[in-house]
């Protein structure tokens, strides 16, 4: 089981998702997370709302779910478009392992990618971040990247029947940009759209993220963590479950090719 | 065949195909719309003076930039992809011509983008609709699609020498949106920022629409797009008759 976690997930991350490729990964995850954060720097310099460390961080912590909505959704949704989804249900192995597996290096490219945002906004814009901070943040991060993670997965799932679950994708993650706290403060949206952002993943992270930059230690916003692990969780198992359904149901009315 | 004729019927033919496609309408309308919701929240909450028409114009043209990269970025290697592109290049027009109403389709997109944004805000923000010239806006915003659309046509006929151009495509929506100060100021960039500004048909159309919406001469910024748009045809015109040339020399046209 640990090897189809491992290997598996390795595997599966290479062969789909998209952007594997050093030009295309540049570009997709690195340079647009960047440009991302110089736009809404610069729009809240003119807004004159928050200052640049306010951005810095929300979109840091933002670019994680870049990699864990679509990630997720192309490494799950993409078996079927390529054919694969058959061999892969047929085969014996753990669908937990197998399904979960393939978040491992979503993860670690999450932090990856916020860790190259940190950096521009440190080199760019007008942001420090004290060095004792670090790990803190770190585990922050990967919490939150966890969490985005399970959203992926939901969304993966229901690639398993949705012909262009990539748009769904594209739609989660830009209503996660109004609503989680990333550019916009949670207290300026309306009640019932701050309600829609808690309930999402990246919201408590990204508000833990910045109490660890303005110096809160683990302790003080230990809540926020296990908020967002749960909503994460939350996701993931609801992914998991529909997975398991619409694999019955494709199995039944032999579905699981169509496209 | 009649270019007019040509352009025309292609135009509205790849207006319709677009218009069907998911993807195409989550980044021409919802999007677009997002996007102006984050800016509206952020230009209240800041306290900024002004009137939201402002963010509404910006908002709108965002999308039609996204509209226009996203899918004239890629028309080639669709076109490829479908086996259509040798009948493209072997029709009687020119292979710019052809590919021409491609782009401004793609550009037309924007339209979708413009409307929503205006809407949305009037209904969920109170955005107030009123434009001091609103035929001059009406043009505006017609000049600004043509000179979006043949810059899509110079990114067509370049990007196909390159088979992951779609990589370059993702990472120019931002700084676009940056350098032609369709919300953020150039002036407020660094100082390198301006120059690029000037040879972007982004740049004078969002000048164009806010001077006929609030009361200056758009006629100077109009004047500027329509003369980037004639640079941008001739670069696209060199571009295309290259791409055609080469792929005829080494029968390069259908390979992927």
């Amino acid at each position: 089981m640990a090897r189809v976690f491992v290997v598996g997930g390795v595997i599966s991350y290479r062969a789909l998702f998209n952007w594997v490729r050093p030009l295309s990964y540049a570009t997709s995850m690195l340079g647009i997370p960047v440009t991302q954060l110089l736009f809404f720097a610069y729009l809240g310099r003119f807004t004159g709302l928050r200052d640049d460390e306010f951005y810095v961080v929300g979109n840091a912590v933002q670019a994680t779910a870049m990699g864990g909505v679509f990630a997720m959704t192309m490494t799950v949704g993409n078996e079927r478009q390529f054919g694969t989804l058959g061999p892969l249900l047929a085969s014996p192995a753990n669908r937990a392992a197998l399904f979960l597996g393939r978040s491992l290096p979503v993860v670690l490219n999450a932090l990856f990618v916020a860790a190259v945002v940190f950096m521009a906004g440190l080199l760019l814009l007008d942001f420090s971040l004290p060095a004792g901070q670090i790990p803190a943040l770190l585990l922050v991060v990967v919490v939150t990247a966890s969490a985005t993670t399970g959203l992926g997965l939901l969304l993966g799932a229901i690639g398993l029947r949705a012909r262009e679950v990539i748009f769904a994708g594209n739609l989660v993650y830009f209503v996660m940009l109004l609503v989680c706290g990333v550019n916009v403060p949670l207290d300026v949206l309306p009640q019932w759209l701050e309600w829609v952002g808690r309930s999402l993943p990246l919201t408590h992270g990204l508000e833990a993220a910045r109490r660890v930059v303005d110096g809160a230690s683990l302790t003080d916003v230990g809540g926020l963590l296990w908020t967002e692990a749960a909503i994460g969780a939350a996701y993931a198992a609801a992914g998991f479950v529909l997975f398991r359904l619409l694999e019955l149901e494709g199995r039944r009315h032999a579905v699981l090719d169509t496209y | 065949m009649n270019a007019l004729r040509v352009f025309w019927l292609s135009w509205v033919l790849n207006l319709r195909l677009l218009s069907q496609s998911l993807f195409f309408v989550l980044i021409s309308v919802f999007q677009p719309v997002i996007f102006a919701s984050i800016a509206f929240y952020m230009w209240r909450a800041g306290g900024r003076e002004g009137t939201l028409l402002y963010v509404s114009i910006g908002a709108g043209l965002m999308g039609m930039w996204s509209a226009t990269l996203f899918g004239s970025g890629g028309l080639i290697v669709w076109q490829r992809w479908q086996r259509t592109l040798e009948l493209l290049v072997a029709a009687p027009p020119r292979f710019v011509v052809t590919m021409l109403p491609f782009t401004v389709a793609t550009a037309s997109l924007g339209l979708y983008s413009m409307v929503a944004t205006l809407a949305w805000g009037r209904l969920l923000f109170d955005v107030p609709l009123h434009f001091e010239h609103p035929l001059m806006f009406a043009v505006a915003v017609a000049v600004t699609v043509l000179g979006l659309g043949v810059l899509g046509l110079v990114f067509a006929s370049t990007f196909v020498f390159y088979r992951h151009a779609n990589a370059f495509s993702n990472v120019l929506e931002y700084p676009v949106w940056l350098a032609s100060g369709v919300l953020v100021p150039v002036s407020l960039l660094p100082a390198f920022v301006e120059p690029l500004s000037w040879v972007l048909a982004p740049t004078w159309g969002v000048r164009a629409m806010r001077d006929a919406a609030f009361g200056g001469d758009p006629l100077p910024e109009l004047a500027a797009c329509v003369a980037l748009t004639l640079v941008y045809f001739g670069l696209a015109w060199v571009g295309a008759a290259n791409f055609e040339r080469l792929a005829r020399k080494h029968a390069t046209l259908s390979l992927t």
